[in-house]
């Protein structure tokens, strides 16, 4: 479980203009076969979502990231990390 | 037990979709005889080429095919052994020794292709807890080497100085960093910012790698690239290069004035794992470099080739990639593989040849006819490329009739 319901709602915010077949999204839908994303999709996700929280999700990283709640969980870490 | 092919249906059932319309493979093509850098034998039929990387026309250079010859007589069919070993001739020294005169550098060093340069540069300069900051419209080459390494790797948008100084600023100012970009960008044929970029990287203390495949040959006074033409001379520290462009031949380099360099030699895997570049290809590479430097006029015919080729084009009708002649790369956007197809089969029907590119080598997903120029492509040659485009474009409704 996420612990901050803030940094959740932020990358729910970001992830509904790529949502484009509106899946309704748990801690585990999956980028790849929930959302359906392409590697352009993800790539412009992910660079607005280092702006957001000012942070730097490394392509090493992002390869590990398969879930919405993987994600948060990672955003936390690095925001606290700052 | 799953059959280890099965990843690969969704793409063979994109294929089958292609090619069931009863034309041509656009990857199968065969090139039965090369007559010179710009005509082909396809299927028994004479063909223009409009899609190689000859960009200089040195293929059939009669001094660069002499130089061949004799190593070849002289030194052999191949070295069978790894730079660093048995596989050094007095060639590979003095190609290098004409990269180092080309560029006014202090250092060379030859790769056996232009992808392992990039895998070899990119894989050994940057290692863990370093990072390699690149472009996400980089050549496969480059994604490779991030691959084959242990630093981190960020991504900014193509092109995008003010996104590439934005990711510089968060990463920790104490680790080493290695910004990598390229002159050409070889999908749409358009060109870095390169001055502004470079200024970043070293406002951020990175060092800059600078891919020159597609700009070498043409592209500034001495033909070095185009970090040349933007005035950036003695401010990249790795120029990546290829011998399979401009060259004419096959093979990859990289230049560069860090004191240090020549440690690589010992520590880039890509450089020692693999069998060096056979005699007679080391020699052609080495005459076409030493001609390339003076190569002034071939250089303004084929800017003359490439503007006349866009500026054709967009009069007719045609999206392109870049809204001027950037570069000897004109690349033609069609809405969908369909179009792309047809137009690509219209064109090899009526004796053209073009490179079709599909995503996922296109940014953005796009469908492309890519287009690249050559410096002995005749004036009378590109009026006719001209004419055929718009033959093409009607037979298949691309253009209106």
């Amino acid at each position: 479980m996420t612990e901050n319901k803030a940094i959740w709602q932020q990358t729910v915010a970001l992830i509904e203009p790529f949502n484009k077949k509106e899946v309704p999204l748990t801690e585990d839908t999956s980028f790849a076969t929930g959302l359906e994303w392409d590697s352009l999709t993800v790539m412009d996700f992910v660079a607005a979502v280092e702006d957001e929280f000012d942070i730097s999700i490394s392509m090493n990283l992002q390869a590990e990231i398969e879930t919405v709640g993987q994600l948060v969980a990672v955003i936390e870490k690095l925001v606290n990390e700052k | 037990m799953t059959d280890l092919f099965s990843k690969f249906d969704p793409l063979i059932a994109i294929r089958k979709e292609m090619l069931s319309h009863g034309g041509r493979d656009p990857f199968s093509v065969v090139m039965e005889k090369v007559l010179s850098p710009t005509k082909a034998i396809i299927k028994g039929k004479p063909v223009t080429l409009l899609g190689t990387y000859n960009y200089m026309g040195m293929t059939f250079d009669p001094d660069v095919i002499a130089a061949g010859e004799k190593a070849l007589k002289e030194f052999g069919a191949g070295t069978t052994g790894s730079r660093v070993l048995n596989g050094t001739y007095q060639g590979h020294k003095a190609c290098e020794d004409a990269l180092k005169d080309y560029y006014g550098m202090e250092h060379a060093m030859v790769f056996s292709t232009g992808y392992q340069a990039n895998l070899g540069m990119i894989s050994t300069l940057a290692g863990k807890g370093e990072y390699v900051i690149i472009d996400a419209d980089s050549h496969a080459s480059i994604y490779d080497g991030c691959r084959l390494g242990n630093a981190e790797i960020i991504r900014f948008r193509h092109n995008s100085p003010e996104d590439l100084d934005r990711r510089l600023a968060r990463l920790p100012k104490e680790a080493g960093k290695l910004v990598v970009l390229e002159g050409v960008y070889s999908m749409l044929g358009d060109i870095a910012p390169l001055a502004e970029m470079v200024a970043i990287a070293k406002k951020h203390d990175a060092l800059i790698l600078d891919d020159e495949a597609h700009g070498m040959g043409f592209f500034g006074k001495n033909g070095r690239g185009v970090f040349e033409e933007l005035g950036l001379e003695g401010q990249i520290d790795f120029i990546v290069g290829t011998f399979s462009k401009s060259v004419g031949t096959v093979g990859g380099f990289c230049v560069s004035n860090h004191p240090q360099f020549e440690i690589l030699r010992l520590v880039c895997r890509p450089y020692v794992f693999t069998a060096s570049l056979p005699p007679s290809v080391i020699a052609t590479a080495e005459a076409s470099i030493r001609k390339l430097q003076k190569a002034h006029d071939k250089r303004e015919h084929l800017w003359k080739n490439s503007r006349r080729l866009h500026g054709g084009l967009t009069e007719m009708g045609f999206t392109l990639g870049t809204k001027t002649a950037q570069s000897a790369i004109i690349a033609v956007i069609l809405p969908d593989q369909e179009q792309a197809v047809a137009m690509w089969q219209a064109l090899l029907e009526l004796g053209l040849y073009v490179n079709l590119a599909r995503p996922p080598a296109t940014p953005a997903g796009m469908f492309l006819l890519r287009c690249s120029l050559c410096a002995e492509h005749s004036d009378e040659e590109v009026t006719e490329i001209l004419a055929m485009f718009k033959k093409a474009g009607q037979i298949t409704g691309v253009l209106a009739a």
